[in-house]
């Protein structure tokens, strides 16, 4: 029991991501058509502004302590922060230590940006081009982002810790009469799966209820006749990519605590992802969520050691499995529309 | 543009006839006119780096091949002869080696063993390497062994971890300076003897590839040599990104220590993802919780951050050590990239010297003879204390430390702090030992090429 | 000639000319000039550019003329290595026997997974043939590696062992792929002046193979077969409507585009007999893919082009370091020296990666057709208007 309750969690936790990276990437398919392989780059990205974030709040001025040495013998120099300067250790330390959720503030515009220069810098001129055009250039930018930021952060992970406050582990169990130690989750996993409902509810909010959203809708069902009533789609879906940009950023952001950011978290990201969408049913933004969260569970059930035993190796396949059983059952994914990339 | 004396052929041109035709049978490139594959006939000779350079490893390939550069730069006389000074073998005098100035050559190993396997064939084929060294992987130092072995090339092994690489997949052409799981598991398991007593019961994690096997086996054979039992081990997929899982059922499994063998990229999240499930700040069975993370790496310590605070590991070498070759070569480093050796650089520095001294003691390049004069050869004052290359597997038998996450590091080099240096007499075993390929395991004959 | 039209007869003969002369024309500069480091004319690249440049003519078989996209073809390589990896292990070395039971094993792992993903089109296509590629990454990698079953050596590499039965192996023949006794190593050389030429074995088998198949997939592009398969991907439900089958044709492709990966593995195996699981890794799968777009899909040769750039990047490109570039520019005055470095630095040696992927944007955004569009954009530089309305009418189905 303990242990279903446990994969189950950490289903969700994983299926957060899933979902959140696979929302993005059927925003910018059901919106403009086009098959986004650079959406991973954009997590990847996302996840370091919060890398960027710390060190610009971590930017330190050197002072030498005559009294220690350094590992050639020389004075020691100790890297002093100018934020601790300015307001004090206490708070400037306390600062320096919530970089991540105040990179959220930051990662937003930053990503709209990136999102708005990716649109009418270069996606744009592909909307008539064929799928696999789509593919290689969008899959050239992303080798060309993730190498950019190998070029500045280098390959080795950085860690981005969470705030003391959100770190550390909640025994659950305990408060729903299990023993001690029987179901233990860290406090930040949570909160990620909490920010991610947010941001899909607010995502399906957005387009239910506003007219912006609306409008949106009826182009993704019928782009011409919506260009026919006058409406300046293309300039909403600039704006849609804009915004599928900003929820990828934010996953990643939000996801540098739970794994150290590196520069090809992306590429680890985006075949899932894909799997993830094509299993929801390409364009359907619920089956995306939906596909997410079920793969998620799945993946963490797969991983027990039941599992593992029974049948040697799942844990390596589920996903693939899962997306083959779906697709031969489901012609179209769990939730998709007949006639969305077909041909 | 400058003249570039890469080539093996631009130096045999001397010796071919200009301007006509020369056809000669060749087998991998080697003329046979030549005793051996690549032998050096001009005023120059040329070793192959062959290191990561893109994918996950790349730091550490980056980190290797400084420290290959800079044996090259002491090789012919520059800079400040760092651990010539200390070595205990005087042949080398810095003037090249027998001679010859030292030239080398670049490759991207990219931790595929094909694509390692692709780069040192051009850098024999194209550029007439004389010797390959680097890596950062088992997977790609026996693959690349195996081709060095067919081609008649000397393999200097750099960061390989498997028992296989001595073991099983032992070739007569390869060496191995660096240490191994089984040496892991034997200098760790009295270590762990004596901080968590001997009455524990482990929980494993392992990559699910060759390497992790053999780092499990070792490891579970020593840890219940002393007592610990075992509750599980779990084997974790290589791509695996996110672990959790994996560590959320361990701490109900009456478990209450958890050794990870995971390497790189896997090491750093299984680790942070341990931590951040409140691991260490439980008690289990009446103990406090720890984990063991059985092969260190600096750059791992640095990717996992604060969470490596009071995690045992091994480590092949540790720049804080305090002997006169590592003095040297620590400072030599240190002076010219600003920044303390990683064990991975020092491994690498240390076998082209080795190579570089067994060449000059045996008066040729021929690969043979270099491997005559590697076998069997003690030597100090190259960071790691006395060592023996063993004769029978190509392993160098030396102390292996047993570190731990600092508590309180000072900068961002120290955060691992030597916990115990464990005798060699403790870490040798028997070459035909079961888990090194048993009686069954064999060098081959060394083969020279031509 | 050959029994091809004249246009064809004319590029077939190109190919073969620049096949057998590769050795010559990729070693263009004298051994000891700066220039040498971006000489390609060694036999392991030699032998890469024919093996993958039949691996691309494969999936352009089935992306080109079918429109189907396969995002797993890789799987069929692996498999390919595997099976002649195994035929060397347990009969002999001849590469004859291990090139065909490469293809035979890759034929029916091919009939498999064909039959299934061809039940879905599109992007659903491309998801199935990835989602086998992956699990079979993933088998062969770990599960199918454990001391117990050990089918694959996992991580290391399935190699031969001096234990191995081979149960065909006799004493005078070497102990190395072999063609009836001639080492695929085997290599002449020739210097003339400053230049040095190696030709070897294994790549003139590559070559040859390599020959056969263009001329097999100029053959089946012209035939009424290929007809049938462009119609698949011209309008696929108009085809079904005309009361034909379209699914035998495609699956058909599909097994003959596994076979040719088949023989590509079998030959990667034969030229260094080892055979790794990150070959059948998605990346791999991807690679092929980006090869056949940059050189441009659906025509003949672009794959071939496109697998050449890719493999020359990767082995030329990543090797130069900021050593090489120093000699390089070492006339300069010591700070221009330093300044050109420090540009070209991010883009060789360890960036070689970043360079191609800025190939790939830069090619698709400007020539769409790949680098075959680019070559008819040359030529057309220098033919007349007339000359142009001619290349129109006769250009080969651009890239989709």
């Amino acid at each position: 029991m303990d242990v279903i309750l446990l994969q189950i969690l950490n289903g969700l936790d994983k299926g957060s991501a899933y979902a959140l990276i696979a929302l993005g990437l059927t925003l910018i398919f059901g919106t403009l058509g086009v098959v986004n392989f650079a959406h991973g780059a954009l997590f990847m990205i996302g996840a370091f502004c919060a890398v960027t974030l710390q060190k610009l709040l971590s930017l330190s001025h050197t002072v030498i302590d005559e009294t220690q040495t350094d590992f050639l013998g020389n004075p020691l120099k100790i890297e002093k922060p100018y934020i601790m300067d300015w307001f004090g250790p206490e708070i400037g330390g306390g600062i320096i230590e919530w970089a991540v959720p105040l990179s959220i503030l930051f990662t937003i515009p930053v990503m709209v940006a990136v999102g708005f220069a990716m649109e009418r810098g270069l996606i744009k001129h592909f909307y008539n081009r064929p799928h696999a055009d789509q593919i290689l250039v969008t899959f050239g930018l992303a080798i060309v982002l993730q190498e950019i930021i190998k070029y500045f952060f280098g390959a080795n992970p950085i860690p981005t810790p969470a705030p003391e406050a959100l770190s550390g582990s909640i025994d659950l169990g305990v408060m729903i009469g299990f023993e001690v130690n029987e179901i233990v989750y860290p406090l930040w996993r949570m909160v990620y799966f909490a920010f991610a409902a947010v941001i899909i509810g607010a995502v399906f909010a957005f387009l239910q209820f506003t007219t912006f959203g609306m409008v949106v809708r009826a182009g993704m069902a019928d782009r011409e006749t919506v260009g026919l009533l006058g409406i300046n789609i293309d300039r909403r879906f600039t704006i849609m990519f804009g915004i599928a940009a900003a929820v990828a950023g934010l996953a990643g952001v939000m996801y540098t605590p739970i794994n150290p950011p590196n520069y090809h978290m992306g590429m680890d990201f985006l075949v899932l992802s894909f799997v993830v969408v094509v299993v929801g049913g390409m364009g359907s933004l619920p089956g995306a969520v939906l596909a997410g969260f079920l793969l998620g569970i799945l993946e963490s059930f797969a991983s027990t050691t039941w599992a593992t035993t029974t049948i040697p190796g799942i844990n390596q396949v589920i996903i693939y499995l899962v997306a083959i059983v779906v697709l031969l059952t489901r012609p179209r994914g769990l939730m998709g529309r007949k006639g969305v990339m077909e041909e | 543009m400058s003249k570039s004396n890469f080539t093996r052929r631009g130096v045999l041109k001397t010796s071919a006839i200009a301007g006509a035709g020369v056809a000669l049978p060749t087998i991998f490139t080697a003329s046979s006119a030549a005793a051996y594959t690549n032998e050096p006939t001009g005023s120059t000779v040329t070793l192959g780096f062959n290191v990561p350079q893109t994918g996950p490893y790349a730091d550490e390939g980056n980190d290797e091949l400084l420290a290959q550069q800079l044996a090259v730069e002491h090789l012919n006389g520059k800079g400040d002869g760092g651990c010539l000074n200390t070595f205990t073998s005087k042949a080398l005098k810095g003037n090249g080696i027998l001679g010859k100035k030292v030239e080398f050559v670049t490759g991207d190993t990219q931790t595929k063993s094909d694509a390692a396997r692709a780069s040192a064939k051009s850098m024999i084929e194209k550029d007439g390497a004389i010797m390959i060294n680097g890596g950062s992987s088992s997977g790609v130092a026996v693959a690349v062994q195996g081709l060095c072995q067919e081609a008649g090339i000397v393999f200097m092994a750099g960061l390989t971890h498997s028992n296989d690489t001595t073991g099983k997949d032992r070739k007569a052409n390869g060496f191995r300076h660096f240490f191994n799981a089984y040496m892991s598991a034997a200098a760790l398991a009295p270590v762990l003897a004596k901080e968590f007593g001997t009455d524990r019961k482990t929980y494993h994690l392992t990559a699910d590839y060759t390497w992790g096997w053999t780092q499990e086996e070792s490891i579970k054979a020593a840890t219940e040599a002393m007592g610990w039992e075992t509750v599980n081990a779990v084997k974790t997929p290589l791509a695996a990104t996110d672990f959790s899982s994996y560590i959320a059922p361990v701490l109900n499994s009456g478990a209450d220590v958890l050794v990870l063998n995971h390497y790189g990229g896997n090491m750093i999240n299984s680790l942070t993802n341990a931590v951040q499930f409140g691991l260490l700040d439980k008690q289990v069975n009446g103990k406090d919780f720890q984990i063991v993370v059985p092969l260190y790496s600096e750059l791992m310590a640095a990717g996992a951050g604060e969470n490596i605070k009071g995690v045992l590991g091994s480590m092949n070498y540790n720049w804080q050590l305090d002997n006169a070759g590592s003095k040297a070569f620590v400072k030599s480093f240190g002076e010219k990239y600003g920044k303390p050796p990683s064990n991975s650089a020092q491994t690498c520095y240390a076998q082209v010297l080795l190579y570089a001294d067994a060449c000059e003691r045996a008066g040729t390049f021929n690969p043979c003879g270099v491997g005559d004069a590697l076998e069997g050869f003690e030597f100090d004052g190259l960071g790691n204390g006395p060592t023996l290359y063993r004769a029978d597997d190509h392993q160098c038998f030396k102390d292996v430390l047993v570190v731990r996450g600092a508590q309180n590091p000072t900068n961002q080099y120290d955060t691992l702090e030597i916990v115990e240096k464990t005798p060699v007499e403790q870490v040798t075993y028997p070459p035909d030992h079961p888990m090194f390929g048993g009686k069954d395991a064999s060098l081959g004959e060394c083969n020279p090429g031509a | 000639m050959f029994g091809l039209n004249k246009k064809d007869g004319l590029l077939f003969l190109v190919v073969i000319a620049i096949t057998l002369l590769a050795p010559f024309l990729l070693n263009p500069f004298p051994e000891n000039s700066g220039m040498a480091q971006f000489n390609a004319g060694y036999p392991d690249l030699l032998q890469r550019f024919a093996i993958y440049g039949i691996f691309a003519i494969g999936f352009n078989i089935l992306f080109g003329l079918t429109g189907y996209l396969s995002f797993g073809h890789a799987a069929f390589l692996g498999v390919g290595s595997y099976a002649a990896v195994w035929m060397f292990k347990l009969f002999t070395y001849n590469v004859v026997p291990a090139i065909a039971f490469a293809m035979i094993v890759a034929a029916i792992f091919s009939v498999l997974i064909g039959y299934i993903s061809l039940r879905r089109s599109g992007i659903y296509f491309a998801i199935l043939t990835l989602a086998f590629a992956q699990m079979s990454f993933a088998l062969a990698y770990s599960v199918l590696s454990n001391p117990k079953f050990n089918l694959t050596n996992g991580e290391t590499g399935l190699q031969v062992y001096s234990n191995d039965p081979q149960m065909f192996h006799r004493d005078g023949l070497p102990n190395l792929p072999h063609i009836f006794g001639l080492s695929v190593r085997a290599s002449y050389e020739l210097e003339l002046g400053g230049w040095s030429f190696t030709f070897n074995v294994g790549y003139y088998l590559c070559a040859l193979i390599m020959l056969i198949a263009f001329y097999f997939a100029i053959r089946l592009f012209r035939s009424p077969f290929g007809m049938m398969l462009r119609a698949i991907k011209s309008n696929n439900t108009r085809m079904t409507y005309t009361g034909l089958n379209a699914k035998p044709y495609a699956l058909a492709a599909f097994v003959i585009s596994g076979m040719y990966a088949g023989l590509a593995g079998g030959l990667l195996a034969a030229m260094d007999p080892l055979a790794g699981a990150e070959r059948m890794f998605w990346t791999a799968s991807g690679e092929v893919v980006l090869m056949t777009i940059l050189g441009g899909a659906g025509t003949l040769i672009g794959p071939v082009l496109g697998a050449g750039l890719i493999k020359y990047m990767e082995n030329i490109v990543s090797k130069i370091n900021d050593n090489v570039l120093h000699q390089w520019f070492a006339f300069l005055p010591d700070g221009m020296e330093d300044f050109m470095v420090t540009i070209i630095h991010p883009f060789v040696g360890k960036g070689w990666n970043l360079t191609l992927g800025m190939i790939f944007v830069l090619v698709v955004i400007f020539l769409p057709g790949g680098l075959v569009e680019g070559g008819q954009r040359i030529a057309r530089l220098f033919t007349g208007k007339k000359a142009r309305a001619a290349e129109k009418s006769s250009q080969s189905t651009p890239a989709e």
